[in-house]
C-alpha cells in the first residue's frame, strides 16, 4: 500500500504483451495503447497508479508524463491513490437503486466496518460506489476486478466476504492474462 | 414468437466456438458478400433494409456509410461502439459474451463495404471478461482465414482488434470514443467535421453500435427485402430491448418493431407484468437519457392510440407526451417508486459523467444534483422546482455534445409529469416514500 520510490520495471512477459498491444495501432500512434497499458500497469502496482508508475508508462509509450496523468485522472477505473487488496464496486445508478442497491452498500459497510470510499485497516478491502455497469437486469450488481456478481442479497454478500477473507482475495490482476 | 435475428441460436451451448457458429451457417453471409457483392452493393443492401443505428440516435446505417469519404487517399476505419454505459442498457453485453462471432462477421462485412483495412471494437473496460471472449474469437477467425490477408481467398484483407475503455460514459459519444481510442481524455469533438470525413487518426471513419453491426449477417443472408418486411413505418426489423426494474422477468428481448408497449410489459413472453401484482407508475423507455412517461402515457398516446415499440410511436406527442426509443434500455417503476429519488440517481450519474468541457453541462449537472438532493432530503422549496426546470432549459441545446440534453430531459420530463410529487416532498419536508 505504500508508494515505493524505486523505478518500476515490468518483466519480459508483460513487456512482450505491451509490445503486442502497441502493434494494434498504426505506426506512430502508439499512444493509442495508453488505456490498455494503464490497466496492466495498475494491476502490476497493487491496484493503483503511482506517479512513478505513470512516468514509467510514459517512457514505454514514448509520450510525455503529462499525457499519462491527464488520461489517468479522467477515467474512473484508474485509482490514483492506494487501494485495498480487494476493491468492491457497488453500482448505485437508478435501475440498481430500484432493486435495493442502498441496502447492498449498507450491508457491506456494516460487515466491513467502513464507509463507502474507505479501506479496511488491515488493507484487505476497499468499498466504492460506481455508476451503471450494464447489468441492470440482474440488479443489484457489484464488480470485483473483472468479475461481476449479480442478483445480490445480503446472504450472498456474506458468503462472498467469507470466501474472499479466507482466500485473501486480490482484485487487481492483469486483465489480459 | 418474433423473428430472431440477433438472438437466434443464443442458447446453443458452445456458440462462442467458431466451429459451432459455422455449423449453424455462420460466416456464410461474409462469403456471400465477398463473392456476390461489390462493397457499394453491400452498402446498397443495408440502405434498402431500412436498418437504423441501434446505439441511441436511430440514424439510417446505410446512409451513414454513404457519407464516408471514399475519395480520400487516407485509410478508412470501422469502429464498433461497445461502450454500453447508458443506465438501463445491457443488451450489447450479451452479444459479445454469447455470440462473439456474429459481431465479428458483421464487422468484417461492414469493413468490406467501407473499404476499411483495420477495424476496432471499443468496449467499456468494466467488461474485460467479454473482451477476453471476443479476443479469443478473433484469434479463431484469423486461424480460419476469416481475418488477415486475403479473406476466404478474396483480395480483401482486414485486421480487427478490441480496445478497452476505462470507465467513462461520455466515451459512448462517438467523437469522444475516437479521442479515447487515440489514447486521450474522452472529450467530444466539435462537429462538423463528422467522423465520416475526419474520424480516427483524422481518417474517414464510421462508428456503429454492436447491435447494428450484429444485424448485418442476417441482412446479407436473407436480403434487404426480408429485413424491411419486419417492423412498422420507418422502424424496420427487430430491436433488442433490455428490460429492468420492477418487472417479473427482467432481461433482454428481441422484439419486432411495432410491438404494443402494453403487450411488452404484461405478456409472459416478455416482461411478465409488474412485480407483486403492483401498479405500473412510470417507464423510462430508452435508457436514462430519454423522457420519463407516466403509466397512462406509455401505454397509450395522448390521442388514445395504443403506444407501440417503434421509433415513431414512442416519440409521438414530442416532449410533452412522448419519449424516445433511445438505446432500448427499458426501466419500469411500480407505484412504490419515488420519482424524485430515482431522478436524483440519474442526476448524480450525469454530474459524474460530464466531461466538463462546456460550462452549461459542467455547472448545470452539478447544480441540478444539489437541488434534487435538497428536495429529496426535505430541505427543498417550491422555488427549487422551478429553478430545476430553468436550469434544464439552459443546459439543453447549449452544449458541444448531446450529454447536456441527456442530463436535462430526465429532469424536465419528471417535473412535467410528476410535479405534485416534487411539491409533496417540499410540503412534507421529507420524502413521502
Ligand atoms: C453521451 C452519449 C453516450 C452514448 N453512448 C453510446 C453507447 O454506449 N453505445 C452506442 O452505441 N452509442 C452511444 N451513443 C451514440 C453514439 O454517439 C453514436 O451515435 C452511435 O454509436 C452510432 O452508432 P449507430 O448508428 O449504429 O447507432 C452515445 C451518445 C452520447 C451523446
Ligand atoms: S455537453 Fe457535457 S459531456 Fe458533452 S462535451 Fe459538453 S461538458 Fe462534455
Ligand atoms: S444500474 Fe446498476 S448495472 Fe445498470
Amino acid at each position: 500500500m505504500q508508494e515505493n520510490n524505486k523505478v518500476p520495471e515490468f518483466n519480459s512477459e508483460t513487456l512482450d504483451l505491451i509490445a503486442q498491444l502497441i502493434k494494434r495501432y498504426p505506426e506512430g500512434r502508439q499512444k493509442s495503447a495508453l488505456l490498455p497499458v494503464l490497466h496492466i500497469a495498475q494491476a502490476e502496482n497493487q491496484g493503483w497508479l503511482s506517479p512513478g508508475m505513470m512516468d514509467y508508462v510514459a517512457l514505454l509509450l514514448h509520450i510525455e508524463p503529462i499525457e499519462v496523468y491527464e488520461v489517468a485522472s479522467f477515467y474512473s477505473m484508474y485509482n490514483l491513490k492506494p487501494v485495498g487488496n480487494c476493491v468492491i464496486e457497488v453500482c448505485q445508478t437508478g435501475p440498481c437503486w430500484l432493486k435495493g442497491a442502498e441496502n447492498i452498500v449498507a450491508h457491506f459497510e456494516s460487515r466491513l466496518g467502513i464507509k463507502s470510499g474507505e479501506t479496511t485497516a488491515d488493507g484487505k478491502f476497499t468499498l466504492k460506489t460506481v455508476e451503471c455497469l450494464a447489468a441492470c437486469g440482474t440488479a443489484p450488481v457489484i464488480q470485483v476486478g473483472t468479475e461481476y456478481h449479480e442478483n445480490l442479497t445480503p446472504e450472498k454478500i456474506d458468503q462472498l466476504l467469507d470466501q474472499w477473507n479466507a482466500e485473501n482475495k486480490i482484485s487487481h490482476t492483469n486483465p489480459y492474462l | 414468437m418474433a423473428t430472431q435475428i440477433l438472438l437466434k441460436n443464443i442458447d446453443v451451448p458452445g456458440l462462442t466456438d467458431i466451429h459451432v457458429y459455422k455449423g449453424l451457417g455462420g460466416y456464410s453471409a461474409l462469403e456471400k458478400a465477398l463473392k456476390n457483392f461489390t462493397p457499394d452493393q453491400v452498402t446498397e443492401e443495408v440502405k434498402k433494409s431500412g436498418l437504423r443505428g441501434r446505439g441511441g440516435a436511430g440514424f439510417p446505417t446505410g446512409m451513414k456509410w454513404g457519407f464516408i469519404d471514399k475519395q480520400s487517399e487516407k485509410p478508412r476505419y470501422l469502429v464498433c461502439n461497445y461502450d454500453e454505459s447508458e443506465p438501463g442498457t445491457f443488451k450489447d453485453r450479451y452479444i459479445g459474451e454469447l455470440n462473439p462471432h456474429q459481431l465479428i462477421e458483421g464487422m468484417i462485412i461492414g469493413s468490406y463495404a467501407l473499404g476499411a483495412k483495420s477495424a476496432y471494437i471499443y468496449i467499456r473496460g468494466e467488461l474485460f471478461y467479454v473482451i477476453k471472449i471476443i479476443e479469443k474469437a478473433i484469434q479463431e477467425a484469423y486461424k480460419n482465414g476469416l481475418l488477415g490477408n486475403n479473406i476466404l481467398g478474396s483480395d480483401y484483407s482486414l485486421d480487427l482488434y478490441c480496445h478497452p475503455g476505462a470507465g467513462a460514459y461520455i466515451c459512448g459519444e462517438e467523437t469522444a470514443l475516437l479521442e479515447s481510442l487515440e489514447g486521450k481524455r474522452g472529450n467530444p469533438r466539435i462537429k462538423p467535421p463528422f467522423p465520416a470525413i475526419v474520424g480516427l487518426y483524422d481518417c474517414p471513419t464510421v462508428v456503429n453500435n454492436v447491435e447494428t453491426i450484429a444485424a448485418l449477417p442476417w441482412i446479407i443472408t436473407n436480403g434487404s427485402a426480408a429485413y424491411s418486411a419486419i417492423g412498422i413505418g420507418n422502424s424496420k426489423g427487430t430491436k433488442l430491448i433490455s428490460a429492468c426494474g420492477h418487472i417479473n422477468k427482467p432481461g433482454i428481448y428481441e422484439i419486432e418493431l411495432g410491438l404494443p408497449v402494453e403487450e411488452f410489459i404484461y405478456s409472459d413472453e416478455y416482461c411478465g407484468g409488474i412485480i407483486n401484482g403492483n401498479k405500473l407508475k412510470a417507464v423510462v423507455a430508452g435508457g436514462s437519457s430519454v423522457p420519463i412517461l407516466p403509466a397512462e402515457l406509455i401505454l397509450k398516446t395522448a390521442a388514445g392510440e395504443p403506444r407501440l415499440m417503434s421509433y415513431e410511436s414512442l416519440a409521438e406527442g414530442g416532449f410533452k407526451t412522448g419519449t424516445m426509443m433511445g438505446s432500448g434500455g427499458f426501466i419500469v417503476m411500480d407505484h412504490t417508486t419515488c420519482i424524485v429519488k430515482n431522478l436524483l440517481t440519474f442526476a448524480r450519474f450525469y454530474r459524474h459523467e460530464s466531461c466538463g468541457q462546456c460550462s452549461p453541462c459542467r455547472e448545470g449537472t452539478s447544480w441540478m444534483e444539489k437541488i434534487l438532493m435538497r428536495i429529496e432530503g426535505g430541505q427543498g422549496t417550491m422555488k427549487d422546482i422551478d429553478l430545476l426546470v430553468n436550469i434544464a432549459k439552459h443546459v439543453e441545446g447549449n452544449t458541444i455534445c448531446p450529454l447536456g440534453d441527456a442530463a436535462a430531459w430526465p429532469v424536465a420530463s419528471a417535473i412535467l409529469h410528476f410535479r405534485e410529487e416534487f411539491e409533496e416532498h417540499v410540503k412534507l419536508q421529507k420524502c413521502p416514500f
